[in-house]
């Protein structure tokens, strides 16, 4: 067995087996699914309570005509405000006064209540004291019809995405559901970089302080240690993904069988189970079976490991260069600023999927594994993806060289104050 | 035959020269102690035969051979500042290091379970490192050091962070190793353990050698020419005195008398080579207790070298 898989094997071994990876691994798909599944269940629990509204209409125009809901009970209230300001204050739940007809003038509409309200009651009374109003308006003009007209008159356009594939057939896309998938999977490389490249440069800290450093690379090369660490991560890494995509499916399909969820509504090649959908969902899900799943995972798969090796290896090395991990944010700080700005590229990116920075931010190595990621679900051409893979790998392959040399001197270095200046010293070609 | 050989070793750290021509001979199955203060370069060239640093200019020879890369599984390398995967178990982590060193699994599992038996470990094997108390760790990382029974051992400052039942433990296994014929380089502070257990030594100070060879001839050409005399008091002891003055053979370099002996500190003169010269003037006039030749200690040659 070579050193670097021995190296590879125990850096693996020792953090698949610890439990913080068995406790992230197996709660994370639980709690996206929670994520999902909460709200929705929370919002078929009803509110049953009902609340009465005491009406003050000055008009007399509104207040019959207000639609009581099964959680607000409009009532007329003849009484000033005045005296339940003081007194029976909490006898209702709020108090509603029109001051006047709404289409005179200007009026005050206001409602009282002791509690603070939430937006629900305030935005419904608008809603329904706006559509009175407005017809209210509508029949002043005193038009034979004008009302059917305004109704007829009122057309909405849809429209669809249809793109047009290599050999001139038609394919139905859904610019919503590319974005979310484009986002999904760059935050996820966002995530693979900060929690795996951090793994990385704390699995380096460790070794130093722990000062076993000196006794492995008595046996091995420091490039082989720190090379054997970043692949050992990235196996961690890929193994917690693929765990996730299978936990996640195991549960999306047991929660079918449970919530009754036709999944076979995915693959829209079935068109037997689709009539139980709403046309917008079946819609959506044509779109997706237009986004290649499979090409979309193989493309995250490099990228991942391209941006991970780029900036695990340069986490290597400020791990290597430093003592301890209160010193390392001045030098982690040049590596999160390119992340974060390319997360921000990304999000842009998605609204804008053939913006010149979008596609600028997918060439550059240090961005375009994330803003590649949101490009991908609208269709790349290949050119692009080889170029943008092909400057990704070049620059991984310097930016292991450079970070190596780093590594190699900084590892044996204990109480220097390392400043950047120092570092180039290391870096620089030895005449 | 030499087992190490060092040619003009140098090595340039920006801005200071670590080792300046630095040749040392390391003979084959004899300790060999790699003296100096702090900071004259000897873990700069123990890391440069262990091959984690690399020489400017010079060579290294190997049992005769310029220094490869497998070599590195005949050194066991004790480095001073001693450390382990804390969270990782005992064995484990020895299996582990003995294989990087290039050791078989079913091999070093089997060594293992010697050593653990030999030095009393064994239901410490399944434990964490940080569970261990730190002479325990000590022995887990000398066991580690030796498991590949390396031909030869770098030891850097072995001793220290040992209680004294240890030392002697470590100490034992070292000259034991070195009967079966093993090399062993070893850096220390220790002066009194180059005396005991050192074959040969050599002093680095301020990046040269400054000093090598077999620990007894060093002794022996350090010799001052004083001897350590000790009469029983007599009776006048200002007579006595004066009339040991005048002899034209020596000098006294100290004379303190207690209730019972007079010690003396006596040199040759120049001219005089004959020990028997001083011992026969001291045979007619008085009565010797004990009579020797004073040899420096490593202790005084060291502080003597590094400070001339």
């Amino acid at each position: 067995m070579s050193k670097l898989s021995l190296i590879i094997e125990r850096e693996y071994v020792s953090r698949v087996r610890k439990k913080s990876f068995l406790i992230l691994t197996f709660l994370m798909p639980v709690i996206f699914v929670l994520i999902i599944l909460v709200p929705l269940l929370l919002s078929s629990v009803k509110d049953t309570k009902v609340r009465e509204i005491a009406v003050i209409d000055a008009s007399g125009l509104y207040l019959n005509r207000l639609q009581n809901t099964p959680n607000y009970q409009f009532l007329s209230c003849s009484d000033s405000t005045e005296a339940y300001r003081n007194q029976n204050k909490a006898k209702y739940y709020a108090y509603l006064i029109i001051d006047g007809n709404l289409i005179e003038g200007n009026p005050r509409v206001r409602i009282y209540s002791v509690q603070q309200l939430g937006p629900d009651l305030k935005d419904y009374v608008q809603s329904q004291l706006s559509q009175m109003a407005s017809e209210d308006k509508i029949a002043s003009y005193q038009i034979e019809g004008l009302e059917q007209i305004i109704r007829e008159s009122k057309v909405r356009v849809k429209v669809e995405t249809i793109s047009w594939t290599d050999d001139g057939d038609e394919q139905k896309t859904s610019s919503e559901i590319s974005m979310i998938i484009g986002m999904i999977t760059a935050m996820l490389i966002y995530f693979f970089i900060f929690a795996y490249g951090g793994m990385v440069m704390n699995g380096v800290i460790e070794e130093k302080s722990n000062r076993i450093v000196e006794i492995i690379v008595s046996s091995a090369k420091p490039f082989q240690l720190m090379m054997g660490k970043i692949i050992g991560i990235a196996l961690v890494g890929l193994t917690q993904f693929f765990l996730w995509v299978l936990l996640l499916l195991v549960l999306l399909i047991a929660g079918s069988q449970f919530g009754g969820i036709p999944l076979d509504g995915l693959s829209p090649s079935m068109p037997g189970t689709e009539s139980s959908l709403p046309p917008g969902v079946l819609d959506s899900l044509h779109a997706l079976g237009s986004i290649s799943i499979s090409k979309i995972l193989f493309w995250f798969v490099l990228y991942f490991l391209g941006g991970y090796l780029l900036y695990a290896s340069l986490f290597a090395a400020v791990g290597g260069a430093i003592d301890n991990s209160e010193d390392a944010q001045q030098f982690t700080l040049p590596l999160t600023i390119p992340v974060l700005f390319a997360l921000y590229a990304g999000i842009y990116g998605a609204s804008n999927p053939d913006g010149p920075l979008t596609i600028w931010c997918s060439f550059i190595p240090f961005t375009s594994p994330i803003v590649m990621m949101v490009r991908l679900p609208f269709g790349v051409p290949f050119w692009h993806l080889l170029l943008s893979y092909g400057l990704l790998a070049l620059t991984f392959v310097l930016s292991t060289k450079l970070a190596a040399k780093i590594y190699r001197t900084g590892i044996l270095m204990y109480g220097k104050k390392i400043t950047y200046k120092v570092l180039w010293q290391w870096i620089k070609p030895r005449r | 035959m030499y087992y190490v050989e060092t040619r003009d070793i140098v090595k340039q750290y920006t801005g200071h020269l670590a080792l300046d021509k630095v040749s040392i001979q390391v003979p084959e199955a004899k300790i060999y102690g790699l003296l100096g203060p702090n900071g004259a370069g000897k873990t700069t060239l123990i890391r440069i035969l262990n091959q984690i640093t690399n020489s400017d200019s010079g060579q290294v020879l190997i049992n005769g051979n310029p220094l490869r890369e497998k070599d590195i599984y005949n050194i066991g390398y004790l480095p001073e500042e001693r450390g382990l995967y804390k969270k990782m178990k005992v064995a484990e982590q020895a299996l582990y290091l003995a294989r990087l060193k290039g050791l078989s699994k079913q091999d070093a599992q089997k060594r293992l379970k010697y050593w653990f038996d030999k030095f009393n470990i064994r239901d410490w094997a399944d434990k964490k490192l940080e569970e261990l108390s730190k002479g325990m760790q000590q022995k887990v990382q000398f066991i580690i050091t030796i498991l590949h029974e390396p031909k030869l051992l770098i030891l850097d400052e072995p001793f220290s962070g040992f209680d004294p039942v240890n030392t002697q433990m470590i100490k034992e296994e070292i000259l034991n190793l070195k009967d079966k014929g093993a090399t062993v380089l070893f850096s220390t502070h220790n002066m009194a353990s180059v005396e005991e257990i050192c074959d040969e030594i050599g002093l680095i100070n301020k990046s040269r050698l400054i000093l090598q060879g077999k620990v007894q001839d060093i002794k022996l050409s350090h010799r001052s020419g004083i001897y350590l005399v000790r009469l029983r008091l007599p009776e006048d002891l200002e007579l006595a005195k004066s009339r040991l003055e005048k002899s034209p053979f020596f000098k006294i370099e100290s004379s303190v008398p207690d209730n019972y002996y007079w010690h003396l500190e006596l040199s040759i003169q120049a001219g005089f080579n004959d020990n028997n010269t001083i011992f026969k003037e001291l045979l007619e006039n008085y009565d010797i207790v004990s009579f020797e030749e004073k040899i420096p200690t490593m202790h005084e040659i060291f502080i003597k070298s590094v400070q001339s």
